[in-house]
């Protein structure tokens, strides 16, 4: 039987995976997509926390996460898209000016 | 309504346990994946897999609505933004193997092992009961319980979202906007700088159909050589730069198959050149 808890620790492997990738990769976009895989992660704990308490609000938090990553996910690409544009690359190592 | 998913809480114990170890090695797999693709493109892909698959596990967690919302609003909307922008900045950026932290995955790999285990002693300690009895809620009546919750008791977070999506909005639009720093060139000035690059006619054209059907053929000059002006700089820049090379191996190869069947000249003979 799938249990809740099923569901959580895979929504643990999936956040741990996305925070490694946060950590290791250097292009700007990709480190976007590992911090939507760590939100992804947590709407899953929501929704699986919400099924073990038999309430809808779980649900509604992993709602309202989707919208503010949705939102998120816009402002991040259109700023990356200028830093892109100012210095023909997307590497997060690249942007260090204001290092020393 | 009826649909397969809604009617996915109360499936045989076997089959939902079957679907979520298939839908969970996916999910890690691609995870992996993603993070291990050094194309970004290839990442792309990957968290598009884990996504739908985390739909699927949120349809037998019963949110059914938020699993559509997931496909649609997630895979459909926000990846593809991504995707937009890897157009934008190149699709074929990959990341360098070089580190330039010293030591930095290393660290990063012990890190990811400490926090796991860190969530895991969390987890194992906290006390995640079997689920709830099924309610009409996690079922046919989902998209109307979580209706009757936002406009009740969540009515000002709801509210405050449409702020924050306006903001955004704005945002964005603020960002993507680019100021031009020099005047708009008129067809006066445009007239101009032709007239004054020494070029004022156009390019000849490739020599399509003088020898062979392709566009990467140089058309002939008069005395019999060939015009590099006439192949367009893209397409012979596909060769390392070499134009010279590129023009008479794709003659060479028009002469060859010329003889042979002309309509349909091979094209990805003269691509690899």
């Amino acid at each position: 039987m799938v249990s809740p808890a099923h569901f959580v620790a895979l929504a643990v492997i999936l956040f741990v995976i996305g925070g490694v990738g946060v950590l290791v990769r250097r292009n700007a976009i990709v480190l976007f997509m590992c911090v939507e895989l760590m939100l992804n992660a947590c709407n899953l704990a929501f929704v699986a926390f919400a099924r073990m308490h038999g309430a809808l609000d779980g649900q509604i938090i992993a709602f309202f996460v989707m919208v503010v990553a949705a939102a998120e996910v816009v402002v991040g690409l259109a700023i990356m898209t200028a830093i892109f544009r100012a210095r023909r690359s997307a590497s997060v190592d690249d942007a260090s000016l204001m290092k020393y | 309504m009826k649909h397969a998913l809604i009617l996915a809480a109360p499936a045989a114990t076997t089959t939902r346990e079957f679907a979520f170890w298939i839908l969970a090695i996916i999910a890690v797999a691609a995870g992996l994946g993603m993070v291990l693709a050094r194309r970004a493109v290839h990442c792309a892909v990957l968290l598009a897999v884990v996504m739908l698959s985390l739909a699927v596990l949120y349809a037998m967690l019963g949110a059914p609505f938020l699993a559509f919302v997931q496909v649609i609003v997630y895979t459909g909307a926000v990846l593809m933004l991504f995707l937009f922008v890897l157009m934008i900045v190149g699709i074929s950026s990959a990341d360098s193997i070089v580190e330039t932290i010293k030591g930095q995955r290393l660290w990063a790999a012990i890190g990811g092992i400490g926090m796991l285990v860190l969530l895991a002693l969390v987890i194992g300690h906290a006390a995640i009961g079997p689920a709830a009895p099924a309610k009409p809620g996690f079922g046919s009546n989902n998209v109307n319980g979580l209706a009757q919750l936002i406009f009740t008791t969540y009515l000002f977070p709801f509210e405050v979202t449409s702020a924050l999506l306006i903001t955004a909005a704005l945002g964005a639009m603020v960002l993507a906007h680019r100021e031009r720093t020099t005047p708009k060139p008129t067809q006066k000035t445009l007239a101009r700088q032709r007239v004054a690059g020494g070029r004022p006619t156009p390019l000849p054209g490739p020599g399509t159909y003088a020898r062979h059907n392709a566009v990467d053929m140089p058309a002939l000059l008069p005395d019999g050589s060939t015009s590099d002006l006439s192949v367009s700089e893209v397409i012979s820049g596909r060769a390392a730069g070499d134009t010279e090379g590129v023009a008479a191996g794709a003659l060479a190869r028009g002469t060859d198959t010329a003889s042979g069947d002309p309509g349909t000249g091979d094209r990805s003979d003269t691509e690899e050149a």
